[in-house]
C-alpha cells in the first residue's frame, strides 16, 4: 500500500470538509486512490485542476499543509488462493496478524457481466430449513436479503445457512458489524472446521463508517476471482446493507447532493444494484450467490433502503417469532424467492409447487380465523381445523430449527393436509392428490 | 439531417463528476449530440445534455474511472440514433443498440461498441415499387423475409418531400449496405438507398397518415386482463405494483402469449437474471399462432440495473424507435418496458448531478411531460398506403414503498388508458396474477368503438356481462367487509352467498396459474365459456339453512371449476369435471 518513491507530493489543501479535501493537482484520474495525511482517500470530483478527494477515515486533524500523494490507480485487491482462511479490513489489509497476501492486483468494483454471457441459475441450494427450502427455495447465482429487525437472530440464521449450503468458498462482507458479532462469525466458522473456505472483509463499528463503502466491492472482487478463475461456487454474505446505505447517504450529504426519499441519495437504486447484480451463474460452472441482511426500523419495508433492495434482489426472507410455538419461523407470507420457480417441481419432486402454495393458502385461512377469534367471533369447524393445521405447520416446517431434506418436507406437508382437511378443501390437482394423499 | 457539419467539432475534458463530464469545446455543438471521449485508447460514448458557453456537459454512457482532465473528445454531428434494417429480430441489444452477442468476454468492457446489424448477411430482396413511382418517406420500396416476417425496406424516414424512383434493383440476393434503389428529389438530386437507415431515438417517427383511437381488443390470454379490463390494439397500459407482487411474471406472460407480430422487450434497469430467463426460454417456446419459436418475433433491449445508468435512459427510446420502424411495415407490435420507474430514476440521477432544482421526490420538474410524450408514441396507425400497423405499449412502474401517490405513477396514470394495479394483499395470499379487480380499469371498455368490436367478435351481451362481473366483485368485497366487521352469524345468509359467488369468479376467472401448461394461456373462446359458467352459478338460487354450509359447498364448486381450468378445453377430463360440477350445483339448486 505504500506509494512509489518518485511520486509527486502535494502539500497545499484548499478546502477541507468533514469527509472531503480539495486541492489543486494535475494528471489525476477519476476514482483514483490517494493518501492524505496518511489516510486513504479516493477522487470523487475533478473540475479543471481542482481535485476533490473523499477521505474514508474522516478528515479530523488534517491540516491544510498535509501531504497528499496520488496512487495513479483505483482501489485494488490482490487475489490468489492465499485469500482463503484470512480476515481483512475494508482496504483488504490483513487484520488477523498474518502476512500480506501476494497475488494479482485487481481493481475492485469492476465492470458487469454481459447479460448474454450469464447462464440461467438452476442449481438448488439446500439449507435443511423448510421455511427456506420448501417455501422460498434458494438457487445458485441468486441474491436475496434477510429483512429483519435488529433484534432478530439474522446473523445466526445466516451463519447456519452458510455452513449448510455446499459452497466452495464463503466470503463474509461485514459492514458496521459489532465486535461481538464479528467474533461470533469467527467462532462459528472455526468450530465448524470451515475456516479454510472462508474469507472475511470486516468493517466493525469501531472503524470509520465511510470505509464500509469498500467492503462489498472487496468481497465481490475476491468472489469473482474464485468464481471466474477457479470455477468455484461462492457464497457471499453481506451484513448489514442498511449500514452500507447509511454510509452512502453520509457521503452524498457531505458532497451537497440533493437527497431523495428518506434522505438517501438519488442514486441509491443503482448503487445497490451494482453490488447485488454481481450475483451470477457462469456457464463454466462457477457462481456467486449473495445472501445479505437489510435491517429494518420497526419492520418498515417502505423505507428507501429495503424498498430499493426489494426491487433489486430476487426475493427476501423475513424472520418472525411465532408466539404459538415460541420459536422463530421464516414468515411464509412476506418471504419470497423469485428464482424458486426454476428448481421447484423440476429439481425437486413434482408436487412441490402445489404443496407449497396450498400450505401457505391454508395458513392464510388460519390467519383469518385468528383475526376472527381476536375480534370475539365464533369459529366454524373449518376455522378450528385451519388453526390446528397452522400450529403444526409452524412447528414442523416453518421453524428455523427444522433440518430435513425436501422430500421429507413434502411428505410432512401431505400428512398435515390429510390430518386436518378433506381433498376438496385442499384443492390440489387431482392427479397429484391421487398419487400423494396419505392412505390411512 | 439536423447538423451537417463537414468538420467534426473537437474538445477537451475539463471536469468529471461521476458520469457527468464537462468538455471544453472548440466549435459548434448541439444539444443531445453524441460525442466520443478518448480514454486510454478506448472511446467512451457520451451525449450532450447541457451547453454553457464553450462548455458542453455530457453524460457518459460508461464508467469514467481513470478518466483525466485534458482527454480529447470528438463530436459526431448527430444525436443518438438507432440503426434500422433487416436483422433486428432475435437480437439482444444494450440500451444504445449494440449487439450484446457480438461482444467478447464475460464482462462488459467500457467502449466496446458492436454493430447493430450483420453487414455480411445475405437477404433475398424483392422490390415492391418500380422505377418512375412517386414516393415519400416510409413508403415501401421492397421487402426481405426476416424470420418469416415480411420486413419492408422503406424510403428513409429522414427524407423530406417527394421523390421519384430512378432505379430499383430486381429480385435478388443483397447485403444490407448494397444500394437497392436510387431516388431523385424534387431538385433533381439523386439519393442512393440501402436496406439500412438511421433515426434519432428521442424523436417520434411520424411517417403515417392517421392515428385513430384504438378500437379493437388486443388479446393477451390473461383472463383478468382480456375479460375484465381489456387492452386495445395500439393502446397504452401500465402495471404499478410493489416488489413481489408479480409484475415481471405478468410481463413475461404477455411477451409469450400476446397476439402480436413482434414483441419488443425493454429490460430497463431491472434484474439481469430475468432477462436471462427470456434468452433461455424464448428459443424453446413456440408461438401458438405461427408454430415458430418465440425468439424469432422478439427483440430484447437489455440494460439491466448494473449497466451504466445513462444508457438506461436511452434504452426505452431505442426500443420505441425499433417498434415504430416495424409499425411502419404494417405490423402489430407489443412493446413492454420493465420498468419505467428505473428510467425515471436515471433521469433523476442526471438532473441531480447537473444541480437542477428538483421537483417532487427529487425527480426533474419535466418528468410528467417526458412520460406523456413517450406514451404518446404508441398507437394504431393508418400508413400512407392504407395498410395498418400498431404499437401496444405496456410499461411497469415500481412505486417507491408501493405508494401509488409518487410522481412516476401519477404522471403515468394521466397518460396510460389501462391501469392494472397489482395488490400486495392479493400477492400475499398468492392470488396471482395479483391485479386488483376493483382498483384496475381499462378506459377502452368505455370506447363505443371498442364495445362494438367486442360485441361483433365475442358476443352481443359481452360488455354487459363484463360490467355485471365487475359489480359482483364490488358487492363481494362489501359483503366480505360486513362479515368481518359484524361476524359470520350476525349477517344475513345472503351476505355469505354474495361473498362466495364473488370468490368463484375470483378463483376461476381472475386467478390464473402462469406456471401450469394449460392454465397459463386462455384463448377468448374459452374465456367466454368459463365466464358464462360462473355467471350461471351467480344467477342460480341456492338453498341453505345455515351459513356454515356455504363455505364448504362453494369450496367444492371452486375445486371442480379449477380442475376444469387445469384440463384441456372440451377434453374428456374437462367434461368429466364439468359433469361433477353440474351434480354439485343440482344438490342445492332451489327448485322453483
Amino acid at each position: 500500500m505504500s506509494p512509489l518513491a518518485f511520486q509527486k507530493i502535494y502539500t497545499h489543501i484548499s478546502n477541507i470538509t468533514k469527509a472531503t479535501c480539495t486541492l489543486k493537482a494535475s494528471g489525476v484520474g477519476n476514482e483514483e486512490l490517494a493518501l492524505v495525511h496518511g489516510r486513504l482517500s479516493q477522487v470523487v470530483k475533478i473540475i479543471d485542476n481542482e481535485v476533490t478527494l473523499q477521505v474514508f477515515g474522516g478528515t479530523e486533524g488534517i491540516p491544510s499543509n498535509a501531504e497528499v500523494i496520488f496512487y495513479n490507480r483505483p482501489p485494488t485487491l490482490k487475489v490468489s488462493d492465499d485469500l482463503a482462511g484470512r480476515f481483512f479490513n475494508a482496504y483488504g489489509q490483513p487484520i488477523d496478524g498474518g502476512p500480506e497476501v501476494e497475488g494479482e492486483e485487481r481493481p475492485i468494483g469492476g465492470p458487469s457481466v454481459n447479460p448474454v454471457r450469464r447462464r440461467q441459475p438452476s442449481e438448488l441450494i439446500a439449507t435443511g430449513i423448510a421455511g427456506i427450502d420448501l417455501n422460498n427455495t434458494l438457487v445458485t447465482g441468486q441474491k436475496i436479503p434477510f429483512f429483519a429487525d435488529p433484534d432478530q437472530p439474522f446473523n445466526q440464521v445466516m451463519a447456519m445457512v452458510a455452513l449448510r449450503a455446499e459452497a466452495d468458498k464463503i466470503i463474509l462482507g461485514g459492514m458496521g458489524l459489532t465486535n461481538d458479532d464479528y467474533l461470533y462469525y469467527k467462532n462459528v466458522f472455526e468450530n465448524a472446521g470451515a475456516l479454510d473456505r472462508i474469507i472475511s472483509f470486516v468493517n466493525t463499528t469501531e472503524d470509520p463508517p465511510v470505509e464500509r463503502l469498500l467492503v462489498p466491492d472487496m468481497a465481490l472482487t475476491a468472489a469473482e476471482y474464485f468464481a471466474v478463475d477457479k470455477n468455484e461456487k461462492v457464497l457471499v454474505l453481506l451484513t448489514d446493507m442498511t449500514l452500507y446505505a447509511d454510509a452512502l447517504s453520509i457521503v452524498s450529504n457531505r458532497m451537497d447532493q440533493i437527497p431523495s426519499k428518506d434522505s438517501m441519495p438519488g442514486s441509491l437504486y443503482s448503487d445497490l444494484a451494482k453490488i447485488y447484480e454481481k450475483a451470477v451463474q457462469f456457464p463454466s460452472g462457477g457462481s456467486i450467490t449473495i445472501i445479505a441482511v437489510t435491517t429494518l426500523s420497526g419492520g418498515d419495508i417502505t423505507h428507501a433502503i429495503p424498498d430499493n433492495t426489494g426491487y433489486i434482489t430476487e426475493g427476501q426472507l423475513f424472520l418472525r417469532r411465532d408466539t404459538d410455538i415460541g420459536k422463530v419461523i421464516v414468515d411464509p407470507f412476506r418471504s419470497l424467492s423469485r428464482l424458486k420457480q426454476l428448481v421447484i417441481g423440476k429439481k425437486t419432486r413434482e408436487d412441490h409447487p402445489q404443496v407449497m402454495n396450498t400450505a401457505v393458502r391454508l395458513y392464510a385461512d388460519a390467519a383469518n380465523a385468528k383475526t376472527k377469534l381476536e375480534n370475539g367471533f365464533d369459529l366454524t369447524d373449518y376455522d378450528q381445523r385451519a388453526l390446528d393445521f397452522a400450529r403444526e405447520y409452524s412447528e414442523y416446517l416453518l421453524a428455523i430449527d427444522v433440518n430435513i431434506d425436501i422430500d421429507k418436507m413434502l411428505d410432512t406437508g401431505w400428512e398435515l393436509f390429510a390430518r386436518h382437511f378433506n381433498q376438496a378443501e385442499v384443492g390440489i390437482k387431482q392427479e397429484l392428490v391421487d398419487k400423494y394423499w396419505p392412505v390411512k | 439531417m439536423i447538423m451537417n457539419n463537414t468538420k467534426k467539432t473537437t474538445g477537451k475534458v475539463s471536469g468529471i463528476i461521476a458520469n457527468l463530464v464537462i468538455v471544453q469545446v472548440e466549435g459548434p455543438v448541439a444539444q443531445n449530440e453524441i460525442c466520443y471521449i478518448s480514454h486510454d485508447g478506448t472511446d467512451l460514448m457520451a451525449e450532450v445534455i447541457k451547453i454553457i458557453g464553450n462548455k458542453a456537459y455530457t453524460q457518459v454512457f460508461e464508467s469514467t474511472r481513470g478518466l483525466k482532465i485534458g482527454s480529447p473528445a470528438i463530436f459526431e454531428g448527430h444525436m443518438l440514433e438507432a440503426t434500422l434494417g433487416p436483422g433486428i429480430l432475435s437480437s439482444v441489444y444494450d440500451g444504445l443498440m449494440h449487439d450484446l452477442h457480438e461482444m467478447t468476454g464475460i464482462f462488459l468492457k467500457p467502449g466496446e461498441y458492436t454493430r447493430a446489424l450483420d453487414p455480411e448477411k445475405i437477404w433475398d430482396f424483392k422490390p415492391l415499387a418500380k422505377g418512375g413511382d412517386q414516393v415519400i418517406a416510409a413508403d415501401w420500396l421492397g421487402e426481405v423475409i426476416e424470420n418469416s416476417i415480411p420486413h419492408r425496406i422503406m424510403v428513409p424516414f429522414v427524407f423530406e418531400g417527394r421523390y421519384t424512383i430512378k432505379s430499383i434493383v430486381p429480385r435478388g440476393l443483397h447485403k444490407i449496405y448494397d444500394t437497392i434503389a436510387v431516388l431523385t428529389d424534387e431538385s433533381g438530386k439523386d439519393h442512393p438507398v440501402t436496406m439500412v437507415q438511421y433515426w434519432p431515438v428521442k424523436q417520434a417517427i411520424k411517417a403515417y397518415k392517421e392515428k385513430p383511437r384504438p378500437f379493437k381488443l388486443f388479446q393477451t390470454g390473461v383472463r383478468t386482463m382480456d375479460t375484465l379490463n381489456p387492452m386495445a390494439e395500439g393502446g397504452t397500459g401500465f402495471i404499478p405494483g410493489p416488489f413481489g407482487s408479480g409484475k415481471t411474471v405478468l410481463q413475461h406472460a404477455l411477451s409469450r402469449q400476446a397476439e402480436a407480430d413482434i414483441v419488443i422487450v425493454a429490460a430497463c434497469g431491472e434484474r439481469a437474471n430475468e432477462v436471462v430467463e427470456l434468452f433461455v426460454e424464448f428459443p424453446q417456446l413456440e408461438d401458438p399462432r405461427t408454430g415458430r419459436k418465440l425468439i424469432e418475433r422478439t427483440t430484447i433491449i437489455a440494460n439491466t440495473s448494473n449497466m451504466p445508468v445513462a444508457a438506461r435512459e436511452a434504452s426505452v427510446y431505442t426500443a420505441m424507435t425499433i417498434a415504430e420502424y416495424y409499425r411502419s411495415m404494417g405490423l402489430k407490435i407489443l412493446l413492454l418496458a420493465d420498468s419505467t420507474s428505473r428510467w425515471a430514476q436515471a433521469l433523476r440521477e442526471m438532473s441531480n448531478r447537473m444541480e437542477e432544482l428538483p421537483g417532487p421526490d427529487a425527480f426533474p420538474m419535466d418528468l410528467p411531460a417526458i412520460i406523456s410524450n413517450f406514451y404518446s408514441r404508441a398507437g394504431y396507425v393508418y400508413l400512407n398506403n392504407n395498410q395498418t400497423g400498431s404499437i401496444t405499449f405496456i410499461g411497469t412502474v415500481s412505486p417507491a414503498g408501493g405508494n401509488l401517490k409518487e410522481p412516476v405513477t401519477e404522471s403515468t396514470k394521466k397518460v396510460a388508458r389501462a391501469f392494472y394495479a397489482l395488490s400486495q394483499q392479493r400477492a400475499d395470499s398468492k392470488r396471482y396474477p395479483a391485479i386488483d379487480p376493483i382498483e384496475s380499469y381499462s378506459k377502452y371498455l368505455e370506447y363505443p368503438e371498442v364495445q362494438e368490436s367486442l360485441r361483433n367478435t365475442i358476443a352481443d351481451d359481452w360488455v354487459d356481462k363484463v360490467m355485471l362481473v365487475k359489480n359482483i366483485m364490488i358487492r363481494g368485497r362489501e359483503a366480505s367487509e360486513q362479515i368481518n366487521i359484524l361476524g359470520d352469524d350476525s349477517v344475513p345468509l345472503d351476505y355469505h352467498l354474495t361473498f362466495w359467488k364473488s370468490e368463484v369468479i375470483d378463483s376461476i376467472i381472475l386467478q390464473q396459474d402462469a406456471f401450469d401448461k394449460i392454465d397459463f394461456n386462455t384463448p377468448m373462446t374459452r374465456q367466454k365459456y368459463m365466464l358464462d359458467k360462473v355467471i350461471n352459478i351467480y344467477e342460480t338460487n341456492f338453498d341453505f339453512d345455515s351459513f356454515e354450509d356455504v363455505n364448504p359447498y362453494f369450496k367444492r364448486i371452486i375445486n371442480q371449476l379449477k380442475q376444469m381450468n387445469y384440463s384441456e378445453f372440451q377434453s374428456e377430463q374437462f367434461k368429466h369435471f364439468e359433469n361433477e360440477l353440474y351434480k354439485i350445483i343440482e344438490e342445492r339448486k332451489l327448485k322453483k
